[in-house]
């Protein structure tokens, strides 16, 4: 087991640097530092000492990829490929283009994303999965025929609509809790319940018609017929094999997404005023910050590979079928 | 200056459509590609959105022929013959809706603007009240006491055009339906309108006359009032939402479209040749998977962005330059979408490389690209066409979420996001401006909604693993 996961942690490896790679050639190589320092300072004759003073300031006046005014070991490590992209390995995210600590910023950020994205995720399983299996007990009824059809009208609407019709209503029409803001210990709670509420009706739709593939899928499986044949009721098989054994697809599909929470949604939390790590993200897209969406993109891709990993491993837990090969 | 402007984005689509009328000759004369299509024409969602989606599409492809108009005879063009505005083909044929712009918000509908303005009156003193617009309603003599009879009878006209028209449009169908069967015209009608057919005729018929009457019905207010009322600048919602139809149906399929030959190469090529090609392959679309796919395309705008205003007299109009970032927006995407149809492809060629009429091939000497070309490939087309069918409206939504994010297509380019982008501060004002977000949602809605229908019929009719099962 042991051995597996280092191997699969070192897989992980090669994949890394990949991204790294790309991440320096889309941000430095595409386009110069100088094109950067001409688009912040604004488009109008921009004096070249102005666009130096600029790079100098947040460390982009290096050579890109070999120093030759450096000496030793320097010629490597002084350039902007190893000062701004290697460190990212050693989730050292220097500072923002605005001059703020990028890893502390990230620190503090992470957590109101993880307390909406987190509760979004455990309500909306809990709903889908009953949904689905009320669905598919229910299989081939008028009741399931208009459970899809209302599924599929679900997941037509953008989500946009969901969070500005929720805002509108629950928050401007009927006031229950504020439209947006966030606030530290249990006040937040307030503030959470409309963003968790809206996330998860918009996942619903698409959520319960997956799931009802899974367990359509085995329901029509020999098992199930064979535990029909020996005299369970249709609960027990719902619940006793059906359920058990749809959970393989459910849950690999619920870890791989799981590291991924504390990054946040970008939408839900620009929306809501939240201050996590998706709010983060588009406020540098939008102030084009460039340091913080190399920042954003690494971290992703660090906690996406994590996800595969986790899902590697959860598949040999609860699938005594799939082999540590 | 050439009359005619042909946008990347123009000539892409005009491509894709002949690429598909092509395939669509190449299928009628196969039996096995033919007998899918007709479990979905023969299917009643599958006619219904079909019919829909046609006429998303036949807009789309009207606001898709570019040009410039002819100058105006005042000479402002500095004397040349045509302007150097750049309009298309829908735009004339609308070009009402396109130049009678108000001041401001006015609500669908309206006489009157949203909000109060100091008005002088005839004997110089002012007042303080709504002004009436400049063309929503100005065929009324008295608002309060004609509107309502104005807009009745235009209603009743439009309903009326749009009966007539799909009666005409029926009965030109029953009249071919009884020349190719050769059978009396009454007998075809009974069948057609009893729903005794093998094809739905029924259905698509209420289908499209419900469209040509709501058609019809708009086409008539729209032409005296702001159907859909105004937005901030005064530019008719309902022209905008209309004129959106092209963008979110680029986004739609010129994203599969760029996306498609090298999922289909690479796929196959991994899963045929396997050992250190596969590896490789495998190795690419993992790091790009692992990237998040919105902060891919954040970084890659944001290049773009840069590029452009660096570089910004490399693009002759506004419309260039909008038209050069969909395009952009579309690679990138594609960029971040091919990984899924890759690893599907990808397996089915490693089933199919061990299947016995590939051995046998092997056997004869036949060479790897005939292999792929005429075993393989065709016997995975049917993977293909359900991704670009079930990515389509995906990309859509995603669309009014990147422009949401300002990622997105250009903000000058009519677009669902960006018509809710703005209406996100609408919605903030006080009495609401709800008419631009409500107007962006319906036809985002319908086109999504048709073409998630439409994609469970495709998938139904091509993937014969679900058939069976059902």
């Amino acid at each position: 087991m042991m051995a597996y996961i280092v191997r699969r942690a070192l897989y992980a490896i090669p994949i890394l640097i990949g991204v790294n790679v790309f991440t320096f050639l889309l941000f430095f190589v595409v386009n110069s530092p100088d094109d950067m320092a001409r688009m912040h300072l604004g488009q109008k004759r921009v004096s070249p000492e102005a666009v130096q003073a600029w790079k100098a300031e947040r460390g982009y006046d290096r050579p890109v990829l070999y120093n030759a005014a450096a000496s030793g070991a320097e010629r490597l490590t002084d350039t902007i490929f190893f000062q701004k992209s290697l460190k990212l390995f050693k989730f050292e995210f220097g500072s923002s283009d605005s001059g703020r600590d990028i890893g502390y910023d990230i620190s503090q950020r992470m957590w109101p994303s993880l307390a909406i994205a987190l509760p979004v995720l455990l309500v909306g399983l809990l709903i889908n999965i009953t949904f689905a299996l009320l669905i598919a007990f229910f299989r081939a009824t008028y009741i399931d025929f208009w459970s899809v059809v209302l599924c599929v009208v679900m997941m037509s609407i953008s989500g946009l609509f969901y969070i500005i019709g929720g805002q509108y209503l629950v928050g401007k029409l009927l006031h229950l809790v504020p439209i947006s803001g966030y606030d530290t210990g249990l006040d937040a709670l307030k503030f959470l319940l409309l963003p968790v509420l809206i996330g998860v009706v918009q996942g619903v739709g698409a959520g319960t018609r997956w799931y009802r593939t899974l367990f359509l899928e085995e329901i029509n499986k020999d098992y199930v017929r064979t535990a029909r044949a020996k005299g369970l009721s249709e609960r027990l098989v719902l619940f006793r094999h059906v359920l058990r054994n749809a959970m393989i697809p459910i849950l690999t599909g619920v870890v791989v997404v799981l590291p991924l929470l504390f990054m946040g949604s970008l939408i839900t939390e620009s929306f809501f005023g939240i201050p996590g790590l998706g709010s983060y993200t588009i406020d540098a897209i939008n102030n084009q910050d460039f340091a913080i969406v190399r920042a954003m993109v690494f971290l992703g891709s660090v906690l996406y590979i994590l996800g595969l990993l986790l899902t590697d491993i959860s598949y040999t837990l609860v699938d005594p079928r799939v082999r540590l090969s | 200056m050439q009359p005619l402007v042909i946008l990347w984005t123009d000539a892409l689509i005009f491509l894709l459509l002949a690429g598909a009328l092509g395939f669509g000759f190449y299928a009628s004369r196969r039996e096995h590609l033919r007998a899918p299509w007709r479990f979905v024409i023969r299917s009643r969602v599958g006619l219904g959105t079909l019919v829909v989606l046609s006429f998303y599409l036949l807009i789309g492809l009207l606001d898709s022929v570019h040009f410039h108009p002819p100058a105006d005879p005042a000479g402002r063009d500095g004397g040349t013959l045509h302007s150097s505005e750049v309009i298309s083909l829908f735009d004339h044929l609308v070009s009402g809706l396109r130049s009678r712009q108000e001041k401001t918000y006015s609500a669908p509908l309206a006489t009157h603007l949203y909000a109060k303005e100091t008005i002088e009156l005839a004997d110089g003193s002012t007042v303080r009240d709504y002004p009436r617009l400049e063309y929503g309603g100005a065929h009324l003599a008295d608002p309060e006491r004609d509107w309502l009879w104005s807009v009745l009878g235009l209603s009743l006209i439009g309903i009326l055009k749009g009966l007539a028209l799909s009666l005409v449009l029926g009965n030109l169908l029953l009249i071919f339906l009884t020349l190719r069967r050769g059978c009396s015209f009454e007998f075809v009608a009974r069948e057609v309108l009893g729903g005794r057919c093998a094809i739905p005729w029924r259905t698509g018929l209420f289908v499209l006359t419900l469209l040509l009457v709501l058609g019809m019905w708009s086409a008539e207010l729209a032409s005296k009032f702001h159907l859909l009322g105004t937005d901030k600048v005064g530019e008719d919602v309902f022209y905008q939402a209309l004129k959106s139809i092209r963008t979110g149906l680029l986004i739609g399929t010129l994203t599969t479209l760029v996306m498609l030959p090298a999922a289909i190469l690479l796929g196959i090529m991994a899963g045929y040749f396997r050992g250190w090609v596969d590896d490789l392959i495998q190795y690419l679309y993992t790091t790009l998977n692992s990237i998040p796919g919105v902060l891919l395309i954040a970084a890659a705008i944001l290049m773009l962005q840069i590029y452009m205003s660096n570089h910004a007299e490399e693009f002759n109009s506004l419309v260039e330059r909008a038209d050069l970032r969909l395009l952009f927006l579309c690679l990138i995407l594609g960029v971040t979408s091919w990984t899924g149809l890759c690893r599907l492809l990808r397996g089915e060629a490693l089933k199919l490389r061990e299947v016995d009429y590939v051995q046998a091939a092997t056997a004869f000497g036949v060479g790897h690209f005939q292999i792929i070309t005429r075993h393989i490939l065709p016997n995975v087309l049917h993977i293909v066409l359900i991704t670009v069918v079930l990515d389509f409206s995906g990309l859509v939504l995603a669309e009014a979420v990147l422009s949401y994010v300002n990622i997105g297509v250009d903000p000058t380019m009519n677009s669902w996001g960006n018509m809710i982008n703005s209406a996100r501060l609408e919605m903030a004002r006080e009495p609401v401006v709800w008419w631009s977000l409500a107007a962006a949602m319906i036809f985002m809605f319908t086109l999504v909604l048709s073409a998630n229908l439409f994609s469970d019929v495709v998938r139904d009719a091509f993937d014969p693993r679900l058939r069976s099962s059902r």
